[in-house]
């Protein structure tokens, strides 16, 4: 009797430790964020814990809602985007021989270690009118003049893929080289074409991992903060800036509690809904 | 006519030769088995009928025509995958259907099919269910559905028995055959099972070392083996080398009375199959022998016995005088039952 009790207590045991980390660094700040959130602003200081839903009622306003929208649309964007570039180039990279796979792999994990500020910088040089690729298409005659491609939302959208994608790589890849060669090889025998297979068999028979793939780059995109300001105008900026300018510049720490919360609600309710689809369909 | 033409079909991984000049064909309607060890080149072989590999160089004809250039999907032939491959997101009914979708028959049309072939594969009432929540035989007759779903022009199977156990196997090679008979569809099957060649196949190609070696019916390749190699791989065989001699030919120790090796020939490499190894008391026929070891599988006794050519396996029915481990007995081969190799002596 003695010896499973000692292993349910070294169990909990060994679950206090997580459990700690969670509260200490999750649970408090957020619990701090959600309480500071209902405070009242006080001009030239801090906050005083006094309770009010002003900073709510001020951020449903179109100003913000738009902000918001855009917010989210461009997460949703960049996944799509992740998604569409990325199944298909793991498709075809689990097929190489594991030798070629590797320099592949390492290329895109070295991406990683690129700081935001960096890749940043070398996307907006990279598409700027005096040093960027619009000069190259002059050079092969593509084009009459060089122009500037940045700051611009397609400016915004290359840097976040280009960000995003090894990570998109990441949770695919696991899943299609666990994927049986053999199931797109019988579509091709039962009379389908190559691209059909990849549509009618691989992408379903994936779901969970594109599903989950969608909802990892969304959240990441959604948390953008350096990409949107040195690449694009200010209307391209995401809530993540806005609760920046608000907590930092602004000093407004309970607007910008306020804020940090919708953000990170609407997220959770947009990754509910795609799990809740992406699960039922496969309960189906 | 034949159906399908090899002609001098070779496969190149980089050095590594898969399929070398294989030229084989295959008449209509018939039950071919591709045979031999793993890595002989027989599962590439069959990929490249598939149209899954291109041939490094050769010719692939169908009905006359070459059909190298023709996409895997354009061929029309029904393949069953080792893994069987079957789309697991979809039900039974889906997965047969699947083929009738993509040509763009109608439901009513492929509804009649499913329950058709459901019913030709001894699978009725299945159709809704999940592929995860079949055993292992009704995903194999699942996957042998689908593949003839939309009558193929030729029928190719990879191994397509090997997970399921003994027993069922057994089963379902004669239920292949018979399905086979009835369709009458020519039929193209990968195995390494030797039992599986001989219950199946109108024909046995066997391959080793990506060179096709033999093909012939069945009891030909059992009873006239082109080669040592192929009298080992089909069953169990006494190989021996032989070597003229008075009135007929001599082993090791021992004499084949009668036996012929072939005008001019100082040694050949000789095979005799193990229910031709005829056993007496001692003294009474020309190869003297001891039994080293009994195998009683009750059906047939098979006994291991040491001469000085080497180990010699006999076998016969039971109900035989009991032997004993190290009685001493003789040995009496017909010259009949010899398969003399036309090549040298190998070894």
């Amino acid at each position: 009797m003695s010896a499973p009790a000692r292993t349910n207590a070294s169990g909990q045991a060994a679950l206090a430790f997580p459990a700690v980390m969670l509260a200490a660094f999750f649970v408090v700040p957020f619990g701090l964020m959600i309480a500071v959130s209902f405070f009242s602003r006080e001009q030239g200081g801090f906050y005083t814990p006094v309770l009010t839903t002003a900073n709510y009622q001020r951020f449903l306003s179109w100003f913000f809602a738009d902000i918001l929208l855009f917010s989210v649309g461009l997460s949703a964007l960049v996944s799509a985007v992740c998604l569409t570039i990325g199944a298909p180039f793991t498709y075809l990279l689990s097929r190489l021989p594991r030798r070629s796979q590797v320099p592949w792999l390492v290329a895109m994990m070295a991406v990683l270690s690129l700081s935001e500020v960096i890749i940043g910088f070398a996307w907006s040089t990279l598409l700027s009118r005096t040093a960027g690729l619009s000069n190259l298409f002059v050079a092969i005659g593509l084009m009459d003049g060089p122009e500037a491609w940045s700051p611009s939302f397609t400016a915004v959208l290359c840097g976040m893929v280009y960000q995003a994608f090894p990570y998109s790589i990441l949770v695919l890849y696991p899943a299609f080289s666990r994927l049986d060669p053999s199931l797109s090889e019988a579509a091709r025998t039962l009379g389908a074409s190559p691209v059909r297979a990849f549509f009618n068999v691989i992408v379903p028979s994936l779901r969970n991992a594109l599903v989950a793939t969608f909802i990892i780059v969304f959240v990441f995109a959604l948390g953008a903060y350096l990409l949107p300001q040195l690449l694009g105008r200010p209307q391209h900026w995401t809530l993540s800036v806005l609760i920046t300018d608000q907590a930092v510049y602004q000093s407004n720490m309970p607007f910008a509690a306020a804020m940090a919360v919708f953000l990170v609600a609407s997220s959770l309710i947009l990754v509910l809904l795609s799990t809740m689809f992406g699960g039922r369909r496969e309960a189906k | 006519m034949s159906t399908l033409d090899l002609v001098a079909v070779t496969k190149r991984y980089g050095d590594i030769v898969a399929v070398d000049d294989a030229t084989l064909s295959v008449p209509p309607g018939s039950f071919v088995c591709l045979l031999g060890p793993s890595g002989c080149g027989k599962t590439t072989l069959l990929r490249i009928i598939a149209g899954l590999e291109s041939a490094s160089s050769g010719e692939v004809k169908f009905e006359g025509e070459r059909i190298d250039a023709t996409p895997v999907h354009r061929r029309d032939f029904g393949m069953v995958f080792q893994s069987l491959a079957l789309f697991p997101h979809l039900s039974v009914r889906e997965n047969i259907a699947y083929p009738l979708k993509i040509r763009g028959r109608g439901k009513a049309e492929r509804e009649k099919r499913v329950a058709e072939l459901l019913d030709l594969v001894r699978l009725p009432g299945v159709a809704d269910r999940p592929i995860t929540q079949l055993s292992g035989g009704q995903r194999q007759r699942v996957a042998i559905a689908r593949a003839l779903s939309v009558s193929p022009k030729l029928f190719l199977l990879d191994e397509p028995l090997s997970a399921l156990d003994a027993k069922l196997r057994e089963a379902m090679q004669v239920e292949l055959r018979q399905l086979q008979e009835r369709l009458g569809i020519t039929t193209i099957v990968v195995t390494h099972d030797q039992r599986e060649a001989m219950t199946m196949a109108d024909a046995i190609v066997v391959m080793e070392g990506g060179r096709i070696l033999q093909m012939d019916r069945p009891i030909d390749v059992y009873r006239k083996p082109a080669s040592p190699f192929v009298a080992d791989f089909l069953g169990q065989t006494n190989c021996l080398v032989a070597k003229p001699g008075k009135g007929g030919a001599e082993i090791a120790g021992g004499t084949i009375p009668g036996l012929q090796l072939g005008a001019g020939r100082r040694e050949a490499e000789i095979s005799v199959r193990p229910e031709d190894v005829v056993i007496r008391p001692a003294g009474d026929a020309p190869i003297p022998a001891t039994v080293e070891f009994v195998r009683d599988m009750g059906s047939a006794v098979e006994i291991y016995l040491s001469t000085e050519a080497g180990r010699m396996i006999a076998q016969r029915a039971s109900g035989h005088d009991a032997l004993a481990v190290g009685d001493e007995v003789s040995l009496s081969i017909a010259p009949d039952a010899v398969v003399v190799f036309s090549e040298g002596v190998a070894r």
